[in-house]
């Protein structure tokens, strides 16, 4: 396949940044996207140029690292992880625009790298459950109904790669923060922390910077784990009745 | 802050006014609607006038007509409030962006829509309503009565095409806003159950279409009918 990639470079996060063009050829269809922009970062090492900078790690869609707004869309045409995409989902003689997340909590480390952090900040102010030291519990300890466990399973599924943020009009974060508290709000291990957990992760997630729920369901739409807009529901009503019943004045 | 106020800042505090003042509207809309079928009434204005009393005298109805401003002046300040902290949520925009594939254009372009609709109730207010209240309206006698005779300020402004072209086309634009806000609204209140949601969702498809409709048809109908 022959290609034309237009790329957004960018030096640091102090730097503009711009897009610079790359014509890419003797790319074959069974190539995932990222390694196709390995053969591109061989050629740029080759020249002596710097090469593209990317986020990845496991390439099997299950760590939330590689990112990429591929041709308008996060994670490119699929709705799947950027490293589960393949180079049979283009054609010949395509032109590629690569850029990265783009939200004011996202900020843009290098090139395609963006600093997500905010969503860690997020996880830490009340994404936990508290457990005692000690020995490790049996499985199974505690009786869960197996509906009840795989509604949780399928909001822990979010492996907070942030094309929930990269989709939204409004780089809100609502859609891994509702996963993330929906995962706990639904298992007995959560119900300690449950009040304080809502109110502390709404609280981080708009103090990150991150926009507001249009509904619009772009998020849901792109999730590359299929998390749905029932969870933004789930963490209203949580919301909700913390402030209205919480300890916190 | 107290934790009244926190909530209410939050983003998610915001959304709940936006959700619950624009159910208001909607139901607002719904008794608005219901109350002008009487235009269609064929009685030379004699049933709507007789309404349009009611409706600015009634201590119950200036409860609720407050209740309305407020509603409409929250739904506007909130939207401004949280467009503006979603706009700088994003600095630096997509230099191509298929938004078109994961979302309705209704969904993207709600202030926009609310603006124009905004627009639309000024001039509305200021033809009907301000008339109504402060203007100098003729008046009608029925049973011995005194009425103002809101019926030919309405017959009049209707005889007019750039009123009925403005009506109907602010009435598309309503549609097309509460085609997204309708639902949309009982999402941020937290109700969306699968046995619930199908149906409040054609329920909002059934209503962003019948009422604009329906009020559309009033300045057309009299636009078409006149003698």
């Amino acid at each position: 396949m022959k290609l034309t990639l237009k790329v957004w470079r960018q030096k640091n996060a102090s730097d503009q940044g711009g897009f610079v063009t790359y014509p890419l050829d003797g790319i074959s269809k069974d190539m995932s996207f990222l390694e196709m922009l390995d053969v591109l970062n061989e050629e740029l090492a080759e020249k002596g140029e710097d090469p593209v900078h990317f986020d990845h790690d496991c390439r099997e869609g299950i760590c939330g690292m590689c990112s990429l707004y591929i041709n308008g869309k996060p994670h490119g045409p699929q709705q799947t992880t950027t490293c589960q995409l393949h180079m049979r989902s283009f054609s010949d003689g395509d032109t590629i625009t690569i850029e990265p997340w783009r939200a004011a909590a996202f900020p843009v480390v290098k090139d395609l790298v963006v600093n997500r952090s905010a969503f860690d900040r997020i996880i830490q102010a009340g994404g936990y459950v508290s457990v005692n030291t000690g020995g490790v519990p049996d499985a199974n300890e505690i009786p869960i109904p197996k509906v009840i466990a795989d509604e949780a399973f399928d909001a822990a599924t979010c492996i907070g790669c942030g094309a929930c943020v990269a989709a939204c009009k409004n780089a809100s974060a609502m859609l891994f923060t509702s996963a993330k508290i929906s995962q706990l709000a639904m298992l007995p291990q959560g119900q300690v922390e449950r009040k304080n957990r809502a109110e502390k992760m709404i609280a981080q997630m708009d103090a990150e910077g991150f926009g507001a729920c249009t509904n619009t369901g772009a998020c849901a739409a792109e999730c590359p784990k299929g998390i749905s807009l029932t969870n933004i529901a789930r963490m209203n009503r949580e919301y909700f009745s913390a402030v209205l019943s919480s300890d916190n004045v | 802050m107290s934790w009244v106020t926190k909530t209410l800042s939050s983003t998610l505090g915001r959304k709940l006014i936006m959700a619950l003042t624009g159910l208001f509207l909607i139901l607002f809309l719904t008794g608005h609607v219901s109350g002008n079928l009487l235009l269609f009434k064929g009685d030379g204005g004699e049933a709507f006038n007789i309404y349009a009393k009611f409706m600015t005298t009634n201590p119950a109805v200036k409860l609720l007509s407050y209740l309305t401003y407020i509603s409409i002046i929250g739904h506007v300040i909130y939207s401004i409030i949280l467009s503006l902290k979603n706009k700088s949520a994003r600095p630096v925009g997509y230099s191509v962006s298929k938004a078109g594939t994961n979302s309705s254009a209704a969904s993207r372009n709600m202030g926009v829509l609310g603006t124009i609709i905004l627009i639309f109730i000024v001039v509305h207010m200021q033809s009907f309503w301000a008339q109504m209240h402060w203007g100098s309206i003729p008046t009608v006698t029925y049973g011995g009565e005194e009425y103002k005779d809101l019926y030919s300020i309405v017959y009049a402004a209707f005889q007019v095409e750039w009123m009925v072209a403005l009506y109907v086309i602010a009435m598309i634009f309503l549609g097309v806003h509460l085609s997204h806000g309708f639902a949309s609204a009982f999402q941020t209140l937290g109700l969306n159950h699968k046995k619930y949601t199908p149906a409040i969702e054609g329920l909002g498809k059934l209503y962003c279409i019948v009422v604009p409709a329906l009020f559309a048809s009033m300045p057309l109908y009299i636009y078409f009918t006149q003698s």
